[in-house]
């Protein structure tokens, strides 16, 4: 086995374990987040095992830095106790849960049934100046009609705080 | 290519680091004193010999290592011992992207003077810096402390706060360079430019006199002077990043007796002490990389020195000659940095929490959107002449 493989499958059995650390572990909110953490830059080295480099750093900066320190920031300021989270308090979620997780592991296996050699990567894959072409060419109005989204939730979220403290 | 890296690796961890960041506690409590009137560190001594006091690492190492490491009542013990690790891993970490010299060939074999040459250095340092927050905000959560949980949520708040003005604020580097490689970077500043240069591209058929291609008209093509205002940003925010004086609202002595570390003690309070110093350094080499020209020589260029020291001891020992002095040049840079940030951090008082917030939204994020049009515009104006 060469060197990429081992580390596929270190990174693939820690955002398994830390996913599921996160999930069943009910008592303590924070270390659930740290979890969560681990899931994060695990999948970023998958990503970068992939060559997606790009993808890569800002799954690490913008989920392990930015949005999960944000859930913690949150979850330390309300200071939460555990009872508050008991499992047991929403049970349809149970069923909804097990119907999506049939769900995805049929989707998993069909995957896998057509899984074969990636075809070889073209010059520069993975970087940024690739997706920044598409994205600034190809995909330009999409780009533009998200950050017009994003403005109009900025400017929303804002109002409603602002109303909240006059 | 493994062992080229695991001894660049090994050099960057004994000589640019491990030189220094132990000496820096003494530097600090040196420059301290000279600048309180006092006459500092210097009681340490083995047998009644204190080399100015350079003792004091030492004596310091000693006494972290031989205090009682305790974890208080009621802290999770996990996370408690967990932290002063997250904190220092990531400050070491960063340093696998920074050039500390340049690129050189050797009988046909081309060596680049940096651990990891990866395309996005610079993603990849920014992506550390966000998960180096995880250190403070498990320290101040496990301890189980009012005053250590108060800290750590000004250090997060700051912290996630200060890492988008710092991406912004070096965008103008990355139109201006073209890249976000760290060496490609350096080796773009290799050259020197003339001032009023762009004249002839606007004016065609304009000559600007011989004078002006002269010494004091003609500067080394470095990031400082082709993006000051970057330049000042970005300082500003990487050492808010760092949590050292004055923006150390985190650990405020005066209102939250230390902030996220107040309940360590012995070397798990050593290790955060030495991730800040280890940060110290790392600020100081991603700045000269970024804006001081990182290895270069200014006004000398890696092919003009070398093509002048060849014909008298041959190309080989010429390139050899070139990295040991390129490499110095670095250090000397880095040098600076680390006392430009020394003197910061005793010169100014510490900032209030809603004024580092301030300035970090109100001042400088609407600055570095401003530096980044002015750059796209010059850049589509002269962007050509060069």
């Amino acid at each position: 086995m060469s060197v990429p493989f081992v580390l596929f499958y270190i990174f693939a059995a820690l955002a398994v374990v830390s996913a599921l650390a996160m999930i069943l572990n009910v008592r303590n909110t924070v270390a659930s987040v740290m979890s969560l953490v681990v899931t994060m830059v695990s999948l970023a080295g998958i990503y970068v095992l992939l060559a997606a480099y790009l993808v890569a750093a800002i799954q690490i900066m913008v989920y392990g830095g930015a949005i999960v320190v944000l859930f913690l920031f949150v979850v330390m300021l309300l200071n939460l106790r555990s009872d508050e989270f008991l499992p047991a308090r929403q049970r349809w979620m149970k069923f909804a849960g097990a119907l999506l997780g049939v769900f995805l592991l049929v989707e998993g296996l069909r995957l896998l049934g057509g899984f074969h050699e990636p075809p070889p990567l073209p010059e520069g894959f993975g970087g940024y100046r690739l997706l920044g072409l598409s994205l600034y060419t190809d995909y330009l109005l999409i780009v533009e009609v998200i950050s017009l989204l994003l403005t109009a939730a900025i400017v929303g979220a804002l109002i409603l705080a602002k109303r909240e403290i006059d | 290519m493994p062992v080229e890296v695991i001894v660049k690796t090994l050099f960057i961890l004994f000589v640019v680091i491990g030189a220094l960041a132990p000496v820096m506690t003494w530097t600090e409590r040196k420059q301290s004193a000279v600048m309180q009137d006092r006459i500092g560190a210097n009681r340490a001594d083995i047998s009644g010999i204190t080399v100015l006091g350079l003792l004091h690492p030492l004596a310091d190492v000693v006494k972290l290592l031989t205090k009682e490491d305790v974890v208080p009542r009621g802290a999770n013990r996990v996370m408690h011992l967990l932290a002063p690790i997250v904190a220092a891993v990531p400050a070491v970490i960063a340093y696998g992207v920074i050039p500390f010299a340049g690129v050189y060939t050797f009988g046909g074999e081309t060596i680049s003077m940096v651990v990891s040459n990866a395309d996005w250095g610079l993603l990849y340092i920014f992506a550390i810096g966000s998960i180096a927050t995880y250190g403070t905000v498990m320290a101040g959560w496990s301890s189980n402390s009012n005053w250590s949980l108060l800290g750590a949520m000004r250090a997060s708040a700051q912290m996630i706060s200060y890492e988008v003005t710092m991406g912004l604020s070096v965008v103008g580097i990355f139109m201006v360079f073209g890249t976000l490689q760290l060496q490609t970077m350096a080796l773009e500043q290799d050259t020197s430019f003339r001032i009023l240069g762009f004249l002839e591209y606007l004016i065609p058929g304009f000559q600007l006199p011989a004078l002006f291609s002269a010494f004091p008209f003609v500067l080394p093509k470095w990031g400082i002077f082709l993006q000051p205002l970057g330049f000042l940003m970005f300082l500003a925010t990487i050492m808010a990043e760092n949590k050292r004086p004055p923006f150390d609202v985190p650990e405020g002595e005066s209102e939250i007796i230390a902030g996220y570390f107040t309940e360590y003690s012995g070397m798990r309070f050593g290790l955060f002490f030495m991730a800040e110093f280890i940060e110290v350094v790392v600020i100081a080499g991603l700045v000269t990389t970024l804006f001081l020209g990182g290895w270069t020589i200014p006004w000398v260029s890696t092919a003009g020195f070398i093509g002048a020291v060849t014909p008298a001891v041959g190309e080989g020992v010429a390139t050899g000659l070139c990295v040991i002095v390129q490499f110095l040049m670095f250090m000397a840079k880095v040098v600076v940095m680390i006392w430009l940030q020394m003197s910061l951090r005793w010169g100014l008082p510490r900032f209030r929490y809603d004024h580092v917030m301030d300035l970090c939204w109100k001042g400088i994020l609407p600055l570095s959107i401003v530096n980044i049009f002015v750059t796209g515009a010059l850049l589509l104006l002269v962007g050509d002449a060069s």
